[in-house]
């Protein structure tokens, strides 16, 4: 996998000293730092609940892709940019800025959740985000998402559409026809393909017959590249350049981000298409957090600092399974709600 | 002091098989540390940690089978953050079963009754004769120029002026900002447009026919149909998907079929299918304005048909709201866009014969207006359904079985269905006709249920 990923606008771990490498000032690198324990430890205790029976269904976790959603959000003009993912999407919505008790009781199906329960893991949404969710079909939020731009652009307010996809999706149908209409109409969005080398259990080389998914819209005009997913820094600096275009009327781009999942696909995930070995190697010489913890050590923040954060974040998660635990069940009565809009 | 439980892999999973332990009794774990595995038969999973501490005790040695979920298998020393307890869980399945058995009691609460009126046509009112084409094409002109979130887009609606022509003139008054042209790409149009209505416009889509709407159908219902309820009442899709449906002439199988069923049975949408131009003129405005997604399905073989319509741009209808065509006492003829004008024939000729039936034009299936349709059988006692499409899980098996739900005791003959042969549509001309429902085969139905 590390030799899969061809860096190509991107740092690793041992390039900080390089003077060309992406900058950050240490309040930036603690906030990034906040943002991606948080994702972490809350995808963990969702884990946990989903053992317990207290979360149903399908849980998709997004440990390992953590430096991704939080590197594009620095992009993100919160309220007026729109956002939308595919099933994997709780650490999109807490990179967003969704409040964590919200999405984790939507995960236990309780009124307080962020769709009162009626959605779950995969179906969440806000409006005061920008976040259009959480959709559970594999390639559908491609089109939907290049209509959120349209709309930006029939407006001609300048807001762009951050489309979040898997390796998996960038081989449906619809994501090309998506493409096609963003580039003959110049739509504002940006194309995040977070290939993380697994489509569920195929790798990228089974089931792509080009693995070099950046280069996807190639036949439409749309450029493209491939960023380093695991480096913070790298995922903020791409987006900024390729946002920058996107506001400036120059249509859509494609980011290729290379990332990892550490756990399955989803809770059932047998684990038998890749080895451990595989998956110990990333998390030993790739992990994102880690990473971020060598460029935190560079820019002289303190065990305190880091310490003070991860306390912050334990308290915020805590917090999160309490109200998911606390918050009632729907009352029966809204099983007949929001099914139409009262004219 | 925390406890660390046997996790599950699943919900469905009630116990499994500690194969490893990563730790020992006196080690410091952090949060995130892999520190055991369990598996199933199905499936291997690694234990984290969610809080710190030190280990007091391994509870349950490693290669132990049969290990029960929420069993505490170590214990940790530190605060009493820990998971939630086992009897928590315990206690919170019992309020999902005790939830599962409400519904009954929160059965469908009784929609607020809504007494839906056509507008009254003032006696001094201009008719204009208007094909059905014409009418369809003023209700998006008249909306478009009432709403600038509203937009047309669809494939050759603009230069081409609609392939039925139904959007002429369209592009000349609006321009190419809201009248788009797309390539002919069904499922990503619908789905950009569909993301457009949640953004807050008003698209109107249009489909060649609703044959190639099968390649957007996944967006027509999981993105368009669901996502209220799915974002509990937070994003809504306001857009209406048109375009011609059902049989043309001689276009063969593929293109010739009648999806009044699929989208009526889908909750989250509306469904309209009018048969004359007013209705057109009135419903379409109506689904425009909706802000729910509508299905609005058009005939081609009507597009250039010429009724009355009301002269003016404010004539709207009330979607979900059935009407009686023709009055009549001795059975009760239900049919929907095309079929309306082969029940009106049917009735005429019937009429020559001494049997007086009452023909009542669906309009809306989604919401299907039953109590009009209960009230006439309740007079008549008869009932005949007419449909272009298939007779299984059909419009008309919706139709008899709510009148035996509302009005078995007043029935005097089991009711009929008359549909299309249950056949993919044939081209051979003789075989089209021998396959499509038309004013013989109700006739005959009638003559059935009277016998």
């Amino acid at each position: 996998m590390a030799k899969a990923a061809a860096h190509k606008s991107s740092s690793s771990a041992d390039d900080t000293k390089i003077p060309n490498t992406p900058q950050a000032s240490k309040e930036d690198l603690l906030r990034f730092y906040r943002e991606m324990v948080l994702i972490r430890r809350f995808e963990e205790r969702a884990g946990q609940l989903y053992g317990m029976g207290l979360i149903g269904g399908f849980c998709h976790l997004y440990i390992g892709q953590e430096a991704v959603a939080v590197g594009v959000q620095e992009s993100v003009k919160q309220g007026h940019d729109k956002i939308i993912t595919g099933y994997r999407d709780h650490g999109h919505m807490l990179a967003a800025g969704m409040d964590p008790n919200a999405v984790m009781a939507e995960l236990t199906g309780r009124i307080g959740g962020s769709s009162k329960g009626k959605g779950g893991s995969m179906h969440m949404f806000d409006t005061a985000t920008g976040f259009y969710g959480g959709h559970g079909i594999v390639g559908a939020q491609v089109a939907l998402g290049t209509g959120l731009a349209f709309a930006g652009k029939y407006r001609g307010d300048d807001s762009v559409s951050f489309v979040y996809f898997g390796d998996g999706a960038s081989n449906q149908g619809q994501v090309y026809e998506s493409f096609n209409m963003a580039q003959l109409w110049k739509l504002p969005a940006i194309y995040i393909i977070e290939n993380n080398q697994y489509a569920m259990g195929t790798s990228i080389e089974r089931s792509s017959s080009t693995t070099e998914l950046y280069m996807r819209g190639a036949s439409f005009g749309i450029p493209g590249e491939q960023v380093d997913g695991m480096d913070v820094l790298a995922v903020r600096d791409a987006t900024a350049r390729a946002v920058a275009r996107a506001r400036a009327g120059e249509g859509p781009y494609i980011l290729e981000v290379k990332t990892y999942r550490y756990r399955g696909h989803s809770m059932s995930d047998p684990a038998k298409y890749r080895t451990k070995e595989e998956v110990d190697e990333v998390k030993k010489t790739r992990d994102p957090i880690d990473h971020l913890k060598m460029l935190l050590a560079a820019a002289k923040a303190t065990e305190e600092e880091l310490k003070a954060i991860d306390n912050e974040v334990k308290a915020i998660v805590a917090e999160a399974v309490q109200f998911a635990h606390e918050s009632p069940e729907p009352d029966p009565s809204e099983l007949y709600t929001d099914v139409y809009v009262e004219a | 002091m925390t406890d660390i439980l046997m996790p599950a892999l699943s919900p469905t999973m009630e116990e499994g098989t500690l194969t490893k332990w990563h730790i020992k009794a006196g080690d410091t774990v952090s949060a995130g540390q892999v520190i055991a595995e369990i598996e199933t038969d199905k499936a291997t999973m690694e234990v984290e940690a969610v809080d710190e501490g030190e280990v007091l005790e391994i509870l349950v040695p490693e290669g132990s089978e049969n290990v029960k979920v929420n069993t505490p298998i170590a214990r940790l020393a530190g605060e009493d953050s820990a998971p939630a307890p086992a009897s928590k869980t315990e206690a919170l399945k019992a309020e999902t079963a005790k939830a599962e058995a409400a519904p009954a009691a929160a059965a469908a609460p009784a929609a607020p009754k809504v007494e839906l009126r056509d507008p009254e046509i003032p006696a001094d009112a201009k008719l204009v004769k208007t094909t059905v084409r014409d009418a369809l094409r003023d209700a998006m002109a008249e909306e478009m120029r009432r709403d600038d979130r509203v937009f047309l887009i669809g494939e050759e609606v603009a230069q081409y002026q609609g392939a039925y022509k139904v959007s002429r003139d369209l592009l000349q008054e609006f321009g190419e900002r809201r009248v788009i042209d797309t390539p002919i790409t069904e499922h990503g149009f619908a789905g950009l447009g569909v993301g457009a209505a949640m953004a807050g416009l008003k698209p109107i889509v249009e489909f060649m026919t609703f044959n190639f709407a099968m390649q957007a159908i996944d967006h027509i219902i999981n993105s368009a149909a669901k996502t209220l309820y799915m974002s509990g009442g937070q994003i809504r899709a306001d857009i209406v998907f048109r375009g011609p449906n059902g049989a043309a002439s001689r276009v063969g199988a593929q293109h010739s079929q009648d999806y009044s069923a699929w989208y009526a049975q889908i909750p989250g949408l509306k469904v309209i299918a009018p048969y004359d131009a007013a209705d057109a003129k009135g419903l379409l405005k109506a689904a425009i304005r909706d802000p729910n997604p509508v299905v609005f399905l058009e005939h081609e073989m009507l597009y250039g048909t010429e009724f009355d319509v009301p002269e003016g741009d404010d004539y709207v209808l009330p979607i979900g709201k059935a009407k009686i065509r023709r009055e009549g006492k001795d059975v009760t003829i239900t049919a929907h866009a095309r079929m309306v004008g082969f029940a009106l024939q049917a009735a005429e000729k019937l009429a020559e014969e001494g049997i007086e039936a009452e023909v009542i034009d669906l309009r809306t299936l989604r919401p299907l207006d039953h109590e009009t349709i209960v009230e006439s059988v309740k007079k008549t006692s008869r009932l005949v359904s007419a449909e272009e499409g298939w007779g299984p899980m059909g419009v008309g098996a919706e139709v008899v079985a709510r009148v035996i739900e509302h009005a078995f005791d007043y029935l005097d003959a089991p009711p009929l269905r008359v549909h299309q042969e249950d056949v993919p549509l044939p081209y051979a001309a003789n075989l089209e006709v021998l396959s499509l429902p038309g004013v013989d085969k109700i006739i005959a139905a009638v003559k059935q249920v009277m016998a």
